[in-house]
């Protein structure tokens, strides 16, 4: 990379890492925005804040509970309301810090060192909130173990020729998945935070977490053949989690559902809007904690690269929905594509038209791909589209089915947006206080990527 | 330490690059020194072929798991819909496998996973809270920027002069005996 530094005038923006950093200073600047950094008064007001989200969302839930799904707009036709609108999208969300962590490892791409950690976290967290909704869906959420194959009285065993099974499957291993790979990928750096903690009690915690790690060379030799396996499992189980989840609707014949495009049309969808949450939560980061030699604007461009890459295969999608509901010659098909675009719900349709085809259209001029403040807001329109995208799914299919006497309209109600509203920020809250307790960055990994910028300078020099 | 002589677990010599840690690596090998360690706050390659450790079988075990965690997964669809709760559901065969692929899939990678990461941390003998060459003052750097090279004191070439002769020669920054 810096091999070429001469022949590139600009190289200085291309970096994945601004020259002149060592073993050390990666590791001081990392294990000190966790050790020293002293705890401020906006960061308690920030945590407050997202904080009553939590109370809120307990609230919803309890209430919910206490009275049933009744409290939601749920109702025939439209049993299917925000709760399953909100499951695709926030596990599509976490999508892409698995894509991070898994396929951009096996292909050798360097500049995932620094964004890997912290979207792997994102990715717990919105699994973690995808997996609340279909419980909380649930008629009678106290019988949730229903849903797993155990040894019963009743000698029943769920349909496992259900894609609803096959999810309670694919979103458990995923979340359990996720879970080690991120926990795996922490072990040497909470021993880096053990050993620079100046504090006894907080050296006890990161060294018990750390589970004694010394970073012996046979330690390394299995930690680096486990950690890249893993890579190679979560890479094919990411693109199932989302395959599977789609499959939920495809396995339907309600208009619009009944399709083949939908697994790789809802994979593409994931990782665009898990993208767009990476850029929405790296670009304050970068700025808060001074992070911006590390998350350099090259991260910002390549992650627009892959927002534009999946945005066109989601238009794609679109398109070819569009197209083999006009092909099937199906009645009910053909009106579904009239019904999106004229009936009641026209603005939901228009606005993720708006939103996943026609904004990422920005992303083809370096100019925009580079500017901070632009791509912030891109990802943030690009995570309303495909929320939308998930309602258009979800409410526009069901609202008007087979028989028109039985069409109907969906409302939501203030539960479903407290639901909704309380998981964005429960998402948010364990997110801060993740960036507050562990590393963001994985520290031994940037170690790797200073030693590799440096054998590039060496040969280039000599 | 007590008043009794402090039972010597090794030698460590401190080093300030992979490089030097290999070249001292490779040294004590030449040396004949088989109990030996490297410790370094990133992988080093070639490092544990250097110090002629043998090759890891993590990827054996993960194949096993997931092939158990596939055979399972897919097992349990089949005994439940062909044996424990046969049902004719509009003329399908009970054996209808395409329906049992992803749960399949998803046993599998479940399995694998687990076994790899138990796996790495049941031969790595982790968690390990305490270890003889944490009592060395500069092993705290182990975790920062600092290469190691531990000679311990059960390989049977060991002897605390010519040992800590050899690790001079390979120009360590500091050389630490370490207390068990």
């Amino acid at each position: 990379m810096s091999g070429h530094a001469a022949e590139i005038p600009n190289s200085e923006t291309t970096l994945v890492l601004a020259p002149g950093h060592t073993y050390a200073s990666v590791t001081d600047k990392i294990a000190d925005l966790v050790l020293t950094r002293p705890f401020t008064l906006t960061w308690f007001v920030v945590v407050g804040f997202t904080g009553l989200f939590v109370c809120m969302l307990m609230l919803a839930v309890s209430y919910l509970f206490a009275r049933g799904v009744g409290i939601w707009g749920v109702n025939v036709p439209v049993a299917w309301g925000f709760a399953i609108v909100n499951f695709v999208w926030w596990i599509g969300i976490g999508h892409a810090g698995t894509f991070i962590s898994a396929m951009l490892l096996l292909m050798r791409q360097d500049w995932r060192t620094s964004i890997n950690r912290f979207a792997e976290a994102m990715t717990l967290f919105a699994v973690a909130c995808a997996g609340m909704f279909p419980l909380l869906h649930l008629g009678r959420p106290w019988k949730f173990y229903y849903l797993l194959p155990y040894p019963n009285t009743m000698w029943l065993w769920p349909q496992f020729r259900s894609a609803l099974v096959w999810d309670v499957f694919a979103v458990s291993t995923y979340f359990t998945v996720s879970l080690i790979f991120w926990y795996v990928g922490l072990i040497p750096d909470l021993a880096t935070l053990r050993d620079q903690a100046s504090n006894k009690t907080v050296a006890r915690i990161y060294g018990v977490l750390a589970l004694g790690w010394r970073g012996a060379a046979s330690h390394w030799r299995r930690y680096h053949s486990a950690y890249l396996l893993l890579g190679g499992l979560a890479a094919p189980l990411v693109v199932s989690v989302h395959s599977v989840v789609s499959m939920d609707f495809a396995e339907a014949q309600v208009p619009g559902w009944h399709t083949t495009i939908f697994p790789p049309y809802f994979v593409a969808g994931a990782i665009f809007s898990g993208f767009a949450m990476v850029l929405t939560l790296a670009i304050p980061m970068r700025s808060i904690f001074r992070l911006k030699d590390m998350i350099t604007l090259q991260h910002i461009d390549n992650c627009a690269k892959l927002l534009l890459v999946t945005g066109l295969i989601v238009a794609y999608g679109y398109s070819m929905e569009y197209f083999m509901g006009w092909y099937s010659g199906e009645p009910t098909e053909r009106y579904l594509n009239a019904n999106r675009a004229l009936g009641p719900y026209a603005w939901t349709w228009w606005t993720i038209v708006f939103c996943n085809v026609v904004t990422p259209q920005a992303l083809w001029f370096r100019w925009v791909r580079r500017n901070v403040w632009l791509m912030f807001l891109i990802s943030l329109v690009i995570q309303v589209g495909m929320w939308g995208e998930r309602f258009v799914i979800v409410i526009i299919s069901l609202h008007r089915d087979f028989l028109p006497s039985s069409w109907g309209m969906y409302y939501p109600t203030r539960w479903d947006w407290a639901v909704l509203l309380g998981t964005i920020g429960f998402f948010l809250f364990c997110f801060i206080l993740f960036a507050r307790l562990l590393p963001v960055i994985s520290i031994s990994e940037m170690r790797e990527l200073v030693h590799s910028s440096h054998k590039s300078d060496a040969e280039a020099a000599g | 330490m007590e008043a009794t002589r402090p039972v010597i677990y090794g030698m460590l010599a401190e080093f300030d690059s992979d490089r030097a840690l290999l070249d001292a690596a490779h040294r004590v090998y030449a040396a004949g020194y088989r109990q030996t360690e490297g410790y370094s706050p990133m992988p080093v390659e070639g490092l544990c072929d250097a110090l002629g450790q043998p090759q890891t079988r993590i990827p054996l075990v993960t194949l096993v798991s997931g092939a158990f965690g596939a055979i399972f997964g897919f097992a349990m669809c089949w005994y439940a819909n062909v044996i424990s709760y046969r049902w004719n559901i509009g003329g399908r065969p009970p054996n209808s496998w395409p329906a049992f692929i992803a749960i399949t899939f998803e046993m599998m990678v479940l399995c694998a996973s687990l076994g790899a990461v138990l796996t790495m941390l049941v031969m790595n003998r982790l968690p390990q809270p305490y270890h003889p060459v944490f009592n060395a003052p500069p092993f705290q750097r182990a975790s920062k920027d600092r290469f190691f090279l531990c000679i311990e004191a059960k390989d049977v070439h060991y002897d605390p002069e010519q040992t800590r002769a050899l690790l001079e020669s390979l120009n360590p920054l500091s050389i630490t005996e370490v207390p068990e």
